[in-house]
């Protein structure tokens, strides 16, 4: 189980930053929200691993999930999915009103570079 | 316990909803709380700093749950230092944006602004890793709002460039804090910096890489090169009074990396040995020098404050990294002036831009209040670039006083020196350029109808102005008091037994077996 769930985290890190590096909107935040399923799981793995463990203090148990990566979890979830729906929000906005949707700096003069194309 | 210490966190949470749902239409009611909120702020963290200043450490557990197990809001020297200068600050960008009008320009300023002030007080108060980074996502998206606040494309294109950077900032510090729970299983920073020191040496590679990840995220707060490329555009897009909010901004970087490195990893902790010296420094070092050089080279006012902004990080970084009492102590008094300046700068270079309707570093016409706007330049110039007699200078004989006899020195004093230097010779260029050459320009038919700036924006600049006259009067106390900051801050026990050690619920774990 561990080299699966390794394995997972490290394949959509992987994925993710490579979608970050392109330059045009759309892929990066694809790659973003690759990078927060990697970064939720790698939380939930920080907690250890454990199948079928209770994460609520009982008598007579020896073997408990930890409960609190649970909990920053859901943070974390809450936040990034807010956030990527504001990211979309806002690139949708910077998309419609300049026709391009590179997320780096165009050189001046060079404005409308993706009219230039045919 | 007092509850005092959350009010800073509380008063603006509440009243930014109060703000969207209550005011929503009415920008005058709406100026008038958000304006009774911050003079409310600044009385109370008055009032928190002077507590603190006899180095009382207050605690506040949420819900009277014990340390380790519950979120403590912690007041000591720094972070009611820090939270005063907050409110201060928010106040003149607050009057600016209420003289300039730009409040008016789009909606939900000020309910941003609020939510904004609570996540930097929250910041700034927290001891707890996880509610750093919950206040972090807090500011962050209420400077989402502020960054594009008036809209337009080029202002939208800077905003979906400082979100997704930031975005990838977050993910970050998740993963770092990630791997610093799975070393410790604790978050609190009291506690970790127990267990941090408990750790053998040969079972340090988890927390090494913490170390490392956590530092990465606060140097992009903080716009270190080379993670400070995300300023420049945000900076120079943003509206005028958010970025002077802003200035404040790469300062909670500035406070993490103090905070953590002074307590949770100290400099003599074997697990970061040469983090500081061999990595943080030489890098601040690299941000001094780019950002003074940006200075030189920008082609616009905006951009020219943004890397001055730049440089004057990388020179707190600088000292910061030095890690020893006298180099933290120069550091704060260092941040409070660049704080200012920067603000004072970004609001100046809003008062040019209303004055001749560009920022371009071109010959134009007169514009509109010259002589106010460019006396005013002048003396922001003189604090940014360190030049007696204000601040700046102090604060960078400080500095330098700082870095005296360390292994860089050499390094430090050339870079200093030398960034001070180009950095004159920047702010000169602009300010001719703006002030003095557009005598020799003949107005043309299509000339900017220039409308002077209200009065109330020159009260908030000058305000600001004023604050960086009294902190060069005041550089003795000031000094002295950052000096007693920085005492308390390589001093770590009081706030560690302070945090762990006062009761509340679970504090002893009943065994009923």
């Amino acid at each position: 189980m561990e080299l699966l769930v390794a394995s997972a985290i490290g394949i959509m890190t992987a994925g993710g930053l490579y979608l970050v590096l392109r330059l045009r909107t759309f892929p990066v935040i694809l790659g973003i929200s690759l990078l927060t399923y990697a970064v939720n799981v790698f939380l939930f793995a920080s907690g250890r691993l454990t199948i079928g463990a209770a994460p609520v203090l009982r008598d007579n148990l020896t073997v408990y999930a930890d409960p609190l990566p649970q909990a920053l979890v859901l943070t974390a979830i809450v936040i990034s999915f807010g956030m990527t729906a504001v990211v979309v929000m806002i690139g949708l906005g910077a998309f419609l009103g300049s026709n391009d949707d590179h997320v780096d700096d165009q050189p001046e003069g060079h404005e409308d570079r993706a009219e230039d194309k045919p | 316990m007092s509850h005092w210490i959350i009010v800073p966190v509380v008063l603006p949470a509440l009243l930014a909803p109060f703000i969207v749902l209550a005011a929503r239409y009415h920008i005058g009611i709406q100026r008038a709380f958000s304006l009774g909120g911050v003079l409310a702020l600044i009385a109370c963290a008055a009032g928190l700093a002077l507590q603190a200043s006899d180095g009382t450490i207050m605690l506040y557990q949420l819900g009277d749950w014990a340390a380790p197990f519950g979120i403590v809001l912690v007041g000591d020297r720094l972070s009611t230092l820090m939270v005063l200068l907050t409110a201060v600050l928010a106040l003149f960008v607050l009057l600016y944006a209420i003289g300039s009008g730009w409040d008016d320009r789009g909606r939900h300023f000020h309910a941003l602004l609020q939510f904004q002030l609570m996540g930097i007080m929250g910041a700034f108060l927290t001891g707890d890793l996880f509610n750093l980074f919950v206040f972090f996502e807090v500011l962050l998206i209420a400077s989402y709002g502020l960054m594009i606040h008036a809209g337009g494309n080029a202002r939208l294109r800077a905003g979906v460039q400082y979100v997704l950077f930031n975005l990838i900032g977050s993910t970050l510090f998740l993963f770092a804090l990630g791997s610093i729970y799975a070393e410790t299983g604790t978050l609190n920073m009291a506690d970790l910096a127990v267990r941090v020191a408990m750790i053998t040496p040969d079972e340090t590679v988890g927390i090494r890489v913490a170390a490392v990840l956590l530092l990465l995220v606060f140097a992009i707060k903080a716009a270190i090169v080379p993670l400070h490329f995300w300023l420049p555009s945000s900076y120079a897009e943003a509206p005028a009074p958010v970025a002077a909010l802003f200035a404040i901004m790469t300062k909670v970087g500035a406070y993490a990396i103090i905070r953590v490195y002074t307590m949770i990893f100290p400099p003599d902790l074997e697990v970061t040995a040469g983090l500081h010296d061999l990595w943080l420094q030489p890098a601040a070092l690299i941000s001094l020098a780019i950002g003074m050089v940006g200075v030189l080279a920008a082609r616009r006012l905006d951009r020219l404050v943004a890397f001055s902004v730049i440089g004057s990080m990388g020179m707190v970084m600088v000292t910061i990294s030095l890690f020893t009492p006298t180099g933290i102590a120069a550091a704060l008094y260092y941040i409070v002036h660049s704080t200012l300046a920067g603000a004072a700068l970004f609001l100046i270079s809003d008062l040019v831009r209303s004055g001749r309707g560009d920022l371009e570093l071109t010959p134009q016409t007169a514009m509109a209040g010259t002589a106010l706007t460019a006396a005013l330049f002048f003396v922001g110039a003189i604090a940014m670039a360190g030049l007696p007699p204000l601040s700046g200078f102090l604060g960078k004989l400080l500095v330098l006083d700082a870095a005296f006899g360390t292994d860089l020195m050499v390094w430090i004093w050339v870079i200093v020196l030398a960034s001070s230097l180009i950095s004159i010779v920047g702010f000169a260029r602009a300010g001719s350029v703006l002030f003095w050459k557009a005598h020799s320009v003949e107005p043309s038919d299509e000339a900017f109808e220039a409308q002077r700036p209200a009065a109330l924006s020159y009260v908030a600049v000058g305000g600001l102005i004023s604050l960086l006259a009294a902190h060069t009067i005041f550089a003795g106390p000031m000094h002295g008091y950052t000096t007693t900051i920085a005492d308390q801050l390589f001093a770590p026990e009081p706030y560690i037994s302070t945090v762990l050690d006062t009761s509340g619920k679970l504090s002893k774990p009943q065994k009923d077996d």
